[in-house]
């Protein structure tokens, strides 16, 4: 067993922290309860977070119900990942005012300093992904490196993976291992629930050193494992991903194609609630005037016809061509543009396709 | 400057997306300062007479009358654009087509011969040329604005075919198809409402027709494997848009046999 080093408190110790970030001006970030979901937003007061929760999933389908447990973390993740607030849905790039003779440009609004509060290990390992996608190379992607730059992450373990989560097979989870501030552990106890704390970075030490915790046991440390491995041998959908990455080259003309193509509706679901799909188009909009136009960042998917549309048609027009397009890119060519894997384990496009089709069937059926 | 004459028709239809043009409300001084609204008898007595630049068509075509002022109005026009879900499919009034008429008008009317119209509710493509579709039940204000401004501007519109789906999540909707198990039409459905019905927990109505590649027969079989009786199927494509080809198409396989 590896050697850990970790802090221990009760809840109390965390709404230390979160009235600490509070008074350093940050927009605090969390998990809460809206809709029937687990959803992300801005958490006002610590009480907003969700708390005595667990989720339901299963191939198109997702509950929440509330537990005896008044644990933070005891749900696995819900539709929206923490990419919507470092590569919004919409944004406005910039707008004008005047007329082609005279004109003024003006840029979009900036990013907040923001603090993502549980952010899980899939999700975590999605913001790595997505960092190679807007950081590294070429072109960076200034609104998002700026909202990077000012992020704080406060990661949390799983202790409840879903029936669609299989981050022990992509080798993202359960346990947040780096790239974050603070990882937070809860440990339901028999004397109730504690929370243990290790620091990944030195923000992360300044904020924890003005709590004064006690250091873990030994014990409590081992429960931390226990409950980690229990974690990851709770998920049962097993797959390769660099088998999966050499297997997706060599079944470009397989029947699955056709058959997922007729159960694939291309709503587009899946890519929006991926935490790695990064695909935008841009809008233009004028006013009635023409005097004031405006370009905004849109998501868009590799599912809808528009956006394959060159001059001449579209390149993928039909369902079985975008869906090989997807899950392709995401499992195979993304090694190649990026190094890694793009699928992290988190099972979201799984549990929210309205027809409840699983990518790790996929695999299964391709193998065939 | 040479304003552009615009023209407002009406066919078979509820007027509302004719009122979603007065709906405009901040917007219409400034699109009257752009445009001469020449013809609009729901909003004017005045009326200057043709060609128009530009025609919005709301409504079907019911009547034999119907079939030949919509070949008037287009010679009339420069660019047609045909507006919300009676003139791009039919609208609601459509699901005569699956029907006897005579029947109804004998049913209904207590002097039948008096009663002259088509077995058919179909949209104005089916018989003129049309330059935009503009979908909706009723269309969207701001998505008509976009139109009229590309229009004025040379720009192509930007209304996008993709699914309601995709608007449910840039608004932050969790599915009402999978938290709830509603049925809902958003996955075979163009977005255009902001994903409103969703919003209020509500599954998609259908009131933009079906979005670009639909594929409503996995909906449909999903729907009708795990969550409703046919009846309700039918019922959700024989809608506002029940004419469009895709959801008239699917309505068939959940008719009683």
């Amino acid at each position: 067993m590896a050697k850990h080093h970790a802090f221990r408190t009760d809840i109390k110790g965390l709404i230390s922290l979160f009235s600490q970030l509070s008074g350093q001006g940050y927009s605090q970030i969390g998990p809460l309860v809206r809709d029937g979901a687990i959803m992300l937003g801005e958490i006002q007061s610590f009480d907003d977070l969700a708390q005595g929760y667990t989720d339901e999933q299963a191939q198109g389908h997702y509950r929440i119900k509330p537990i005896p447990n008044k644990g933070l973390f005891q749900y696995a993740v819900g539709p929206q990942s923490f990419k919507q607030y470092l590569h919004p849905p919409r944004r406005k790039l910039w707008s004008t005012n005047g007329t082609n003779q005279n004109f003024t440009v003006e840029t979009g609004d900036k990013p907040q300093k923001m603090v993502f509060w549980g952010v899980r290990s899939c999700d975590l390992e999605a913001i790595k992904i997505l960092d190679r996608v807007f950081l590294e190379g070429a072109f960076v992607n200034k609104w998002y490196q700026q909202a990077r730059e000012q992020l704080l992450i406060i990661a949390a373990s799983c202790p409840l993976p879903s029936a669609n989560c299989f981050c022990t097979s992509t080798h993202t989870g359960p346990k947040p291992e780096s790239g974050f501030d603070l990882g937070v552990h809860e440990i339901s106890g028999n004397n109730g629930i504690y929370y243990l704390i290790e620091t990944g970075s030195q923000k992360g030490e300044k904020l924890i050193k003005k709590l004064q915790l006690q250091w873990a046991s030994a014990e409590e440390l081992e429960s931390m494992e226990r409950m980690i491995e229990k974690a990851a041998s709770s998920m049962k959908k097993r797959f390769e991903p660099t088998e999966a990455a050499e297997l997706l080259k060599k079944t470009l003309e397989h029947k699955y194609w056709d058959e997922v193509g007729n159960r694939c509706l291309s709503c587009a679901n899946c890519t929006m609630v991926c935490p790695t799909c990064f695909c935008t188009s841009t809008e233009d909009i004028t006013d009635i005037t023409g005097e004031h136009s405006e370009r905004w960042l849109r998501w868009d998917s590799c599912f809808n016809g528009d956006f394959s549309y060159i001059q001449g048609g579209k390149v993928r027009g039909s369902t079985p061509a975008r869906y090989r397009q997807w899950m392709t890119h995401k499992l195979s060519y993304w090694y190649h543009q990026f190094g890694t894997s793009g699928c992290v384990g988190c099972g979201r496009c799984v549990t929210w396709c309205p027809v409840g089709i699983d990518i790790t069937e996929g695999l299964e059926e391709l193998a065939r | 400057m040479n304003k552009k004459k615009l023209a407002v028709w009406k066919f078979a239809s509820c007027d509302g997306c004719q009122l979603s043009i007065l709906d405009c409300e901040d917007e219409l001084l400034t699109l009257a300062a752009q445009i001469e609204i020449a013809y609009f008898p729901e909003a004017t007595k005045t009326i200057i007479e043709g060609p128009y630049d530009i025609s919005l068509v709301e409504g079907s075509v019911t009547t034999p009358h119907d079939a030949i002022q919509i070949l008037e109005i287009r010679k009339n026009s420069k660019f047609l654009i045909s507006i919300g879900a009676c003139a791009t499919s039919g609208g609601i009034q459509a699901l005569r087509n699956y029907v006897k008429v005579s029947e109804y008008i004998k049913a209904v009317y207590a002097s039948p011969e008096y009663i002259d119209t088509l077995e058919t509710s179909t949209a104005i493509a089916d018989h003129v040329k049309v330059d935009y579709e503009l979908r909706g039940c009723p269309i969207n204000k701001y998505q008509l604005l976009e139109v009229l401004s590309s229009y004025l501007h040379g720009k192509k519109p930007t209304v996008p075919d993709h699914s309601v789906c995709l608007e449910c999540k840039l608004n932050g909707n969790p599915c009402v198809a999978v938290t709830r198990d509603l049925p809902c039409l958003g996955p075979v459905t163009q977005a255009g409402c902001g994903a409103l019905c969703p919003h209020y927990y509500r599954g998609c109505f259908g009131c933009y027709g079906p979005k670009e590649n639909p594929n409503t027969e996995a909906l449909a079989s999903y729907l009708s494997q795990n969550l409703v009786d046919d009846h309700t199927i039918l019922g959700l494509f024989r809608n506002f848009n029940a004419g469009s080809p895709a959801f008239s198409k699917e309505s068939k396989n959940y008719e009683k046999q």
